[in-house]
């Protein structure tokens, strides 16, 4: 992108001065924050310790499945580690540490002072504690007696078992109302700051990727958000107030949980993957030392993407019997997407080619995302046939899917970014070694996890089972010791995240040598208030 | 806010409370698609409920018997938890010419030392047969009460409709009986998982 700079921004007056005028300091700043830097950090730290928290939640689960038989708890409890895990991690690790990435890049990206509505965005972000103490209360509640524990249906909530189920599914639907909000004044937010605040000379066409990966994202999100809090609070009157949207007693019918569950739920893949696919190539041409292969054609790609996700939802649920028509088209629109997908990753690869390669610990997530990621996809094309599907269906093989595409793609790629803009966040530099050495262990712990996954899952393992038979025993006990590693390996993550915060060496205004684009443009860190004079772009 | 924000941040609003709507629009928009298409063996009846709903019209001139097909007709019923009934049919199977009529009974029973009221919801597999599973008359047409310890066959009379597809040799009916005192599921549920 040729986004150069004409004139230099006045931000001197408040260079350094990292508390403003009127600013109260201590606890009250982070709570009163309307500055997008600060939401970005809270949202990132959010993040990483809801991460850590969701971590915790699997790996019991993985001790429990290191052998066969039941060894550490009972079934039900292992039911609700395992929803629980799901919604923490894709709710409150995922989507907010891109929505940190969105509050602290996308200003600088397009020469904008701010979001622009600075209150609604302290709003969004402080809906999310609450929303995660919700989640996660029902555990402690049964520790004293109270209640039979958190929601314990998987994320899906699927009717009628969440109709008939304890109060944890209460605690989980109000939990996803405040994390709906939450996600939905986040995208009014991203959008109006896009639409309205681009710095002079930028067009659309101008934009950054990344901006674009995330207005898609937020357009996405205002369409199915709403669709899920409305097919939750039918659940919630179902289960309170007599109706009987999803019972069959009183003519409703379970499968419209599923049409309504899966209309939000397959776009949010997507939600949670178009700010990584954003970020990739401006990662990938910072690191090839050459501007970004097809610009437009990434764009586009988006956008397609964005249109396609929302009309291929019943592949999640192909077995609960629907006419033939219905499951060729839902066969054929999901693998459609798969074009728009290749064209992304030709671009990348495209960037790469020829390039003056170096192997920093960004740019190593980004290739280790683009390999692992494009397993996540090969392996989607298998699920998306009707015909194999019936067999794959609700089997490990789904699980090892969706991990290679939510943590190679989604957490790998968020690692990604965080290594990528750390130095112009903090304006210190992390350590080279300790995040090439967390890539490695990332990288060959994740496969040791989730390839053995495929395998059972092809053997005919169901997923969400406590107990399996013998011939299971060996895959799950590697799949064990890898989790472990791969859960252990993030702590050298936030390690070298606090110690770079804490003092690395310091960073130059433009951290990597073949950057590009806006944000590089400021100092490192960018002032507490930067862009107040908007740039000019050529 | 910054008014110049305000016209947008307004539309993008109404994005979200048609979204929101689209949710709630989706649940009679469902029902029709299932009562036109046959889905979740679903058809469409005459006022009363629909759901799986397979009301047959009386009126209507008897078919010609299909001599030449022969369909299988399984029975099969479940009690839904709240209810404290048996239920069982008396015929499991029958074989039937596409247009004949059969009649066929359940046995229920109440089980439990009160007077209850319930009713059974229908529904036929594979999907595509349920719009020519016409039944004529049928206890799941209204609410049944029982006294306590008190059981009563329940008869059921069907035609198959001469124009089911060829390929469909076996169509499986199933009942479930749903309790109506006006008690929510999830309580009911509730209290019988704890025995």
């Amino acid at each position: 992108m040729n986004t150069a700079t004409t004139t230099i921004p006045v931000a001197g007056a408040h260079h350094g001065d990292h508390h403003g005028h009127h600013q109260p300091s201590g606890v009250l700043r982070w709570i009163t924050t309307t500055n997008h830097k600060d939401i970005g950090t809270m949202y990132l730290t959010f993040a990483l310790i809801m991460f850590f928290v969701g971590g915790l939640m699997i790996l019991a689960v993985r001790v429990e499945l290191f052998q066969p038989g039941l060894q550490l708890m009972r079934p039900e409890f292992f039911n609700q580690l395992i929803g629980v895990h799901a919604l923490v991690m894709i709710f409150a690790a995922l989507m907010p540490a891109a929505t940190g990435f969105a509050n602290w890049q996308i200003p600088l990206m397009i020469g904008a002072p701010d979001m622009a509505l600075p209150r609604v965005n302290n709003w969004g972000f402080w809906l999310l504690p609450p929303a995660a103490l919700l989640l996660t209360l029902p555990f402690v509640l049964s520790l004293f007696g109270i209640g039979d524990g958190a929601l314990a249906t998987g994320w899906t909530m699927y009717a009628p078992l969440s109709v008939q189920g304890g109060f944890g599914v209460d605690f989980a639907i109000f939990a996803v109302h405040l994390l709906g909000v939450s996600s939905i004044l986040g995208s009014i937010n991203i959008i109006v700051t896009i639409f309205n605040m681009r710095a002079p000379g930028m067009t659309m066409m101008k934009l950054p990727l990344f901006a674009w990966g995330w207005l898609i994202t937020a357009f996405l999100l205002i369409a199915t958000i709403p669709v899920l809090a409305g097919a939750v609070t039918m659940l919630l009157a179902d289960r309170h107030f007599g109706t009987h949207f999803f019972s069959a007693a009183g003519g409703g019918d379970p499968i419209l949980f599923q049409h309504l569950f899966w209309f939000f739920g397959h776009p949010e893949v997507y939600i949670l993957l178009l700010p990584v696919w954003g970020l990739m190539p401006h990662v990938i041409s910072t690191f090839s030392r050459k501007p970004i292969y097809g610009y437009k054609a990434q764009v586009y790609a988006f956008m397609a993407i964005g249109v396609l996700s929302v009309v291929v939802w019943a592949h999640h649920f192909f077995t609960v019997g629907m006419p033939t028509p219905a499951l060729i088209y839902f066969m054929f629109a999901t693998m459609s997407i798969s074009l728009p997908l290749a064209v992304l990753f030709f671009c990348w690869i495209a960037t790469m080619w020829r390039g003056a390669i170096s192997f920093e610990t960004p740019m190593l997530f980004a290739l280790g995302f683009i390999v692992l990621f494009g397993i996540a996809g090969l392996t989607g094309l298998v699920l998306a046939d009707v015909a194999a599907d019936a067999q794959y269906h609700h089997s490990y093989f789904v699980v090892a899917h969706f991990h290679y595409a939510l943590f190679a793609g989604g957490i790998m790629g968020v690692m990604t970014g965080v290594y990528y803009w750390l130095p112009k966040w903090t304006g210190r530099m992390y350590s080279e070694r300790l995040g090439k050495l967390h890539f490695w262990l990332t990288a060959i712990s994740f496969n040791l996890t989730f390839m053995p996954q495929f395998f059972l899952g092809l053997a005919g393992m169901p997923r969400r089972i406590p107990d399996y038979a013998l011939q299971f025993a060996e895959f799950n006990a590697i799949s064990t010791v890898g989790a472990f590693v791969l859960g252990f390996s993030q702590l050298i993550f936030a390690w070298n995240v606090w110690q770079c915060a804490k003092g690395g060496a310091k960073a130059p205004a433009k951290a990597w040598e073949g950057a590009s684009g806006l944000e590089w443009e400021l100092s490192s860190p960018p002032p507490y208030h930067s862009w107040e004079t908007q740039p000019q772009v050529a | 806010m910054d008014a110049r924000h305000l016209p947008l941040v307004k539309r993008l609003l109404w994005l979200i409370a048609g979204a929101f709507a689209f949710a709630f629009a989706m649940v009679p928009l469902y029902n029709v698609l299932c009562e036109v298409t046959g889905l979740n063996g679903k058809t469409a009846g005459p006022g009363g409920f629909s759901i799986g709903g397979l009301i047959g019209d009386p009126a209507a001139p008897p078919s010609p018997i299909d001599h030449t097909r022969t369909v299988t007709v399984e029975f099969t019923g479940t009690v839904m938890p709240g209810l404290t009934w048996e239920m069982r049919p008396l015929t499991f199977s029958l074989d039937t010419h596409p247009g004949e009529m059969q009649m066929v009974s359940y046995l229920v029973r109440n089980t439990s030392d009160k007077p209850t009221l319930a009713q059974a919801i229908p529904s036929v597999t594979p999907g595509e047969a349920a719009q020519s599973f016409h039944k004529i008359e049928c206890f799941c047409f209204s609410q049944q009460a029982l006294a306590p310890g008190e059981s009563r066959e329940m008869p059921l009379t069907f035609i198959v409709n001469p124009d089911i597809d060829k390929s469909i040799r076996h169509i499986t009916l199933s009942y479930a009986f749903f309790s109506i005192d006006g008690r929510r599921l999830a309580s009911a549920a509730t209290s019988e998982a704890k025995p």
